[in-house]
């Protein structure tokens, strides 16, 4: 059953056929990707410790950077939604900056916050001689100053379009502040805070740029799953082509189970 | 229809963006060149371009390997300028650069540090101390090779922080401050001036051999194999050797 049937009619053909060549075009890579995919390496693949060990870095760091975008992002984003502070507009640009930037120019930013001689960093070095480059704690840093905007997007337009009067009614009820959040507001964003989440998630996960700039590339420590892909491209084709098919998988099936959620939530519609 | 002749025209057009930026008259010779030679070749580029205006010379720095893997996939390269034989030998063997490989000049390793040499490093066995944070090329590349070979033939243990895809990466990261000390030919320290070298001694060193080659799978077009041939003998005559020594390479 289709929503508007007036509107939603059968496309011209012209349309369908651009729209078709538009599809094609984002198809045919990962077309490619499959057609080429050496899949009687893929045993070798799947006991290989530098897969192993790649793999088990991205899925713990991208799920610690995730729970640190809860942390702070939720609490952001309503600081967006609903504060009276002035140059709010100046603010959300500034925080979602991150996602439109070359993530390499974080990267080298990173570097000049929060490395060894950086402003933040080296006073930090000097007192703790605490180093964050190279390290796995930068490669979380990386992906949390690239995938956090993703959730922070999606929870303050999900808090824009929530009806102030309910929270209101809450608190004239005797709810305190924390009671409403949790009872009133938290369930009435929890859809577009899941797919903020999962989104953070999965941009975490294929950060390269800012991870390769600041944390660097080493087995174990910070070689992730996109630093290993690029560094297969150069010796190793077939080892790159199945570790671009594992991140193209597990995106895929993160969008797929979004299905069309966000995209209403991120751009000013209503969940 | 209109459409799809819409699209050609759009296709056309960003393919001749994508071809060069000069007049149309000057043969362009793109050269792939390891990330070593950046300050050499960049000499080389004005200097060759001076005696032959007709050629416009685009140089794409990188990693060996990368640059390796980037003419495999039909990149647009006419020269190809290894910091190793083998890469270089390997492209040969895949028909991607005509043979046989001519070397043009050699380099030695050193080791990199902060400019005042803070964390007194002497010699490669100074390099063992874990509080250092050492950085080097991956192996994939062939200054990782180099240094590997240095490291493994001196009996020294080194846990890098980081392994760089190109050598400059390994540069940059001493020369921000970030890594104490990094293995990178000795050349890449005459042109940054935030870090200095410790030598290594011959003994313990390696000797890298640049090796030049013409790329067999470019789209060639009329012109393009002769301005090819003439800039890699640009390279190996006098021109290219004195702009190469004054840059601190050795010569074959």
């Amino acid at each position: 059953m289709r929503p508007h049937p007036g509107v939603w009619s059968r496309p011209s053909r012209p349309i369908l056929a651009l729209g078709l060549v538009g599809a094609s075009f984002f198809a045919l890579p990962f077309v490619a990707l499959l057609a080429k995919a050496p899949w009687s390496s893929l045993p070798e693949f799947v006991r290989d410790d530098d897969v192993q060990s790649a793999l088990s870095l991205s899925i713990i760091t991208s799920l610690i950077t995730t729970f640190l975008a809860v942390v702070f992002g939720i609490p952001l984003a309503w600081v967006l939604a609903r504060s009276e502070i002035p140059g709010r507009r100046w603010l959300r640009a500034l925080c979602t900056l991150s996602m439109v930037l070359p993530p390499v120019v974080g990267g080298v930013a990173l570097f000049l916050a929060l490395g060894r001689r950086g402003i933040v960093g080296g006073p930090l070095f000097a007192a703790f001689g605490v180093s964050l480059p190279f390290t796995t704690s930068a490669v979380v840093v990386a992906q949390l100053f690239v995938a956090m905007p993703f959730l922070v997007l999606t929870v303050e337009a999900a808090l824009r379009s929530l009806d102030p009067a309910k929270e209101e009614a809450a608190r004239t009820l005797g709810g305190s502040n924390w009671y409403v959040f949790r009872r009133v507001t938290m369930p009435s964003i929890q859809p577009a805070a899941v797919s903020g989440l999962v989104l953070t998630w999965a941009r975490a996960l294929g950060e390269f740029g800012a991870t390769i700039t600041f944390a660097g590339s080493f087995p174990g420590t910070t070689r992730t799953v996109p630093l290993a892909t690029y560094l297969a491209l150069e010796n190793d084709l077939d080892q790159a082509i199945l570790l671009s098919l594992l991140l193209v998988g597990v995106s895929f099936g993160v969008l797929v189970g979004l299905r069309d959620r966000w995209i209403g939530v991120a751009f000013g519609g209503g969940p | 229809m209109i459409s799809l002749a819409g699209c050609t025209a759009v296709v056309a057009t960003l393919s001749a963006c994508g071809r060069s930026d000069s007049d149309a008259d000057t043969v362009p010779v793109n050269v792939f060149a390891a990330s070593s030679l950046t300050e050499a070749f960049a000499r080389i580029e004005a200097a060759y371009e001076g005696e032959y205006p007709a050629t416009d010379v685009v140089i794409n720095f990188a990693g060996s390997s990368a640059l390796a893997a980037q003419i495999r996939e039909g990149a647009p390269a006419n020269v190809f300028a290894s910091a190793d034989l083998a890469t270089l030998e390997a492209a040969i063997a895949f028909g991607d650069v005509a043979g046989p490989p001519q070397v043009f000049a050699t380099n030695t390793l050193a080791i990199a540090v902060e400019l005042g040499n803070p964390k007194n490093i002497r010699n490669l066995r100074d390099l063992a101390a874990p509080e250092l944070i050492v950085v080097l090329a991956d192996t994939t590349v062939p200054a990782g090779k180099y240094a590997a070979e240095v490291l493994a033939a001196s009996g020294v243990s080194v846990t890098p922080a980081s392994l760089e895809q190109n050598v400059r990466a390994v540069l940059s990261k001493v020369a921000l401050g970030e890594a104490d000390a990094g293995i990178v030919y000795r050349t890449d320290l005459a042109s940054e001036s935030n870090a200095q070298a410790v030598d290594i001694p011959t003994d313990q060193n390696v000797v890298a051999e640049y090796a030049i080659g013409s790329v067999t799978s470019s789209d060639d077009r009329p012109g393009d194999a002769a301005a090819t041939a003439q800039f890699i003998e640009f390279v190996l005559g006098p021109a290219g050797r004195s702009t190469l020594e004054a840059a601190g390479f050795g010569l074959p």
